[in-house]
């Protein structure tokens, strides 16, 4: 067996044997990421020697005779938005080029409570706004898959990263599709947790009402195993939970799916139907029961994401001022007032995509427009939220395709903003209603050998039942 | 939908500046998004309760304990960004003339 693709579980079995020691374990993926990222290019910062000095800690954990939890020595690639204490966290944006992070995140903290190794951060769309990572202010991660295509976005790093095997699992976020996206589009399994979940200290606010952390990973176990570690209430997040844990002793042939008819529109990419179709006869054929059911509000909710999503961006951004942190021009001779530096920084600092998000925002939660824009989108949202809630009365889980098309070409897409949102039509129901969803790979396109991703939808808090539809998905 | 003259004001709302040949593909790509989100009207939700989050907690609250020694030294990490701090505040320019 690879140890480069070997899930975590194996991983941890030849740490705890001795087969391979921490420091070789992460050496291995130092030179993975040296080989091949030249060319996919999933890395913004190498944190090497940190790693190394992590890695040395817990081969003298293994020496002493301490057990050791499951994820210790095992290396990760983090992207850029979370913080790291004392490495560079730069959201792929020219705003925070040389910003390093002052504190841990506390899924940070969580996983180094556990010994995980970070590797280094990774690309991203500036700020997480995009969904091919193409907006990143530094350069293009290409898909692994074949690299004249995209890897998804906004994690598109995170996700190039583990695909390309050059950590065993990363962390990404998702706003409206940003962790599943990418896993789709690289052939990977990608986690949107339920929001509340896991804490967002230390990650940087893109729109807080949506924004969760979670896990890419090559299998379902191993995402299950980071999202048992960073989950947790936590007093710096204040929108954190209590996780209220809900059991599942259903297995997947036991369990009702339901197939939202919305989920399959006119116009999408025909290989991607067939995949998915073929996956939701696999499972029928396990035993599942295939139920269609209706999510009628699913039309609605890419234009409630572009009002709500824009709005929280644009406070969110309020941050970066140029006083703080981040770009200033403030020392600089020509800065003579207060209001040309917040202009100057944040101009210089910030790229089109985010400046667009920002005036959007701006535009929708401004005087005259509130009601019309921000209220009603928020009402919407209920609706949205009421779908679900019906749904799972009768259903224990859904399926549907994560995306509507396999990973598309650089350039597709970036002359027109509206066509790239588009990628994110069945992924941003999801972040709307703070229902957890899990992105798996279920075939390859005859048309193009790029991957088709399953995205499984489960009620609030029943993560469990994602990992156990998943993990039998994954035998059929 | 959006003229030259609202993407003008939008960004000086925003506190950024945009370059007088920006303004028009700005305003473009603004009113297609705006364009877009302009289904929503076709609905009627005026009796709807709208969703803030997607938790249901409300006011939240800490204990109000005293900082410790490591929040006096991330404190001090994070004056340390600033550009300009002097004797634990952020400098900034002057703003009154």
């Amino acid at each position: 067996m690879d140890i480069l693709s070997a899930s975590i579980r194996d991983v941890h079995k030849k740490l705890i044997s001795k087969e391979i020691s921490a420091v070789e374990l992460s050496d291995v993926f130092m030179k993975s990421i040296e080989k091949k990222d030249g060319e996919v290019s999933a890395f913004v910062t190498h944190s090497f020697e940190e790693a190394k000095k992590q890695a040395e800690k817990i081969d003298e954990e293994l020496k002493n005779g301490s057990g050791i939890s499951m994820l210790s020595g095992i290396p990760a690639a983090i992207k850029d938005n979370i913080l790291i204490d004392g490495i560079k966290a730069t959201a792929s944006s020219k705003m925070l080029e040389s910003y390093i992070a002052p504190y841990d995140a506390t899924v940070i903290k969580k996983l180094k409570a556990e010994g995980a190794v970070f590797l280094g951060k990774t690309n991203m769309d500036e700020f997480a706004m995009g969904s091919s990572t193409e907006n990143s202010g530094f350069f293009k991660t290409k898909n692994p898959n074949d690299l004249e295509r995209v890897p998804g976005g906004s994690s598109g790093g995170s996700a190039a990263a583990v695909a390309a095997d050059e950590c065993v699992f990363a962390l990404g976020s998702d706003t409206g599709g940003s962790i599943r996206q990418p896993a789709s589009f690289c052939g990977v399994v990608g986690l949107k947790p339920t929001y509340g979940a896991v804490s967002r200290y230390g990650v940087m606010a893109m729109a807080s009402s949506l924004d969760q952390i979670g896990p890419l990973a090559k299998n379902v176990d191993d995402a299950r195993i980071v999202f048992e570690a960073t989950h947790g209430k936590d007093v710096k997040d204040a929108t954190s939970v209590l996780y209220p844990k809900k059991l599942q002793e259903k297995r997947l042939k036991d369990m009702t799916i339901g197939v939202p008819k919305e989920y399959f529109v006119d116009g999408m990419d025909k290989e991607t139907e067939n995949k998915v179709r073929v996956a939701i006869k696999k499972m029928e054929e396990a035993g599942a029961k295939i139920e269609e059911i209706s999510l009628p509000n699913t039309k609605h909710a890419l234009s409630v994401y572009y009002i709500i999503m824009p709005a929280e961006v644009s406070s969110n951004m309020a941050r970066y001022d140029g006083i703080k942190y981040g770009n200033s021009t403030m020392n600089r001779n020509h800065a003579n007032d207060l209001l040309s530096v917040y202009l100057d920084s944040r101009s210089e600092g910030l790229g089109k995509e985010v400046q667009r998000r920002m005036m959007l925002g701006t535009y929708v939660l401004s005087a005259g427009y509130y009601d019309a824009y921000y209220k009603k989108a928020q009402q919407v949202r209920t609706k949205i939220v009421e779908d679900f809630k019906n749904a799972f009365e009768k259903v224990d889980i859904i399926v549907t395709p994560t995306t509507p098309t396999p990973a598309f070409k650089f350039g597709e897409k970036t002359n027109d903003p509206l066509s790239m949102y588009l990628a994110d039509i069945f992924t941003v129901p999801i972040n709307l209603a703070g229902v957890p969803a899990m992105s798996i790979p279920c075939g390859i396109s005859e048309e193009n050998n790029m991957p088709v991703g399953l995205q499984m939808i489960a009620p609030w808090f029943y993560e469990e039942t994602l990992f156990k539809a998943g993990e039998d998905f994954e035998k059929l | 939908m959006i003229d030259k003259d609202q993407v003008k004001n939008i960004a000086e709302l925003a506190r950024l500046k945009v370059k007088d040949e920006e303004v028009e593909k700005i305003a473009e790509d603004l009113s297609s998004i705006l364009d877009y989100v302009a289904e929503l009207n076709s609905l009627d939700v005026s009796s709807v309760e709208p969703t803030l989050h997607a938790t249901s907690a409300k006011n939240v609250f800490r204990s109000d304990d005293e900082p410790d020694e490591q929040d006096h030294e991330l404190a001090e990490k994070l004056l340390n960004l600033a550009p300009d701090n002097e004797d634990g505040y952020i400098k900034v320019k002057s703003i009154l003339k």
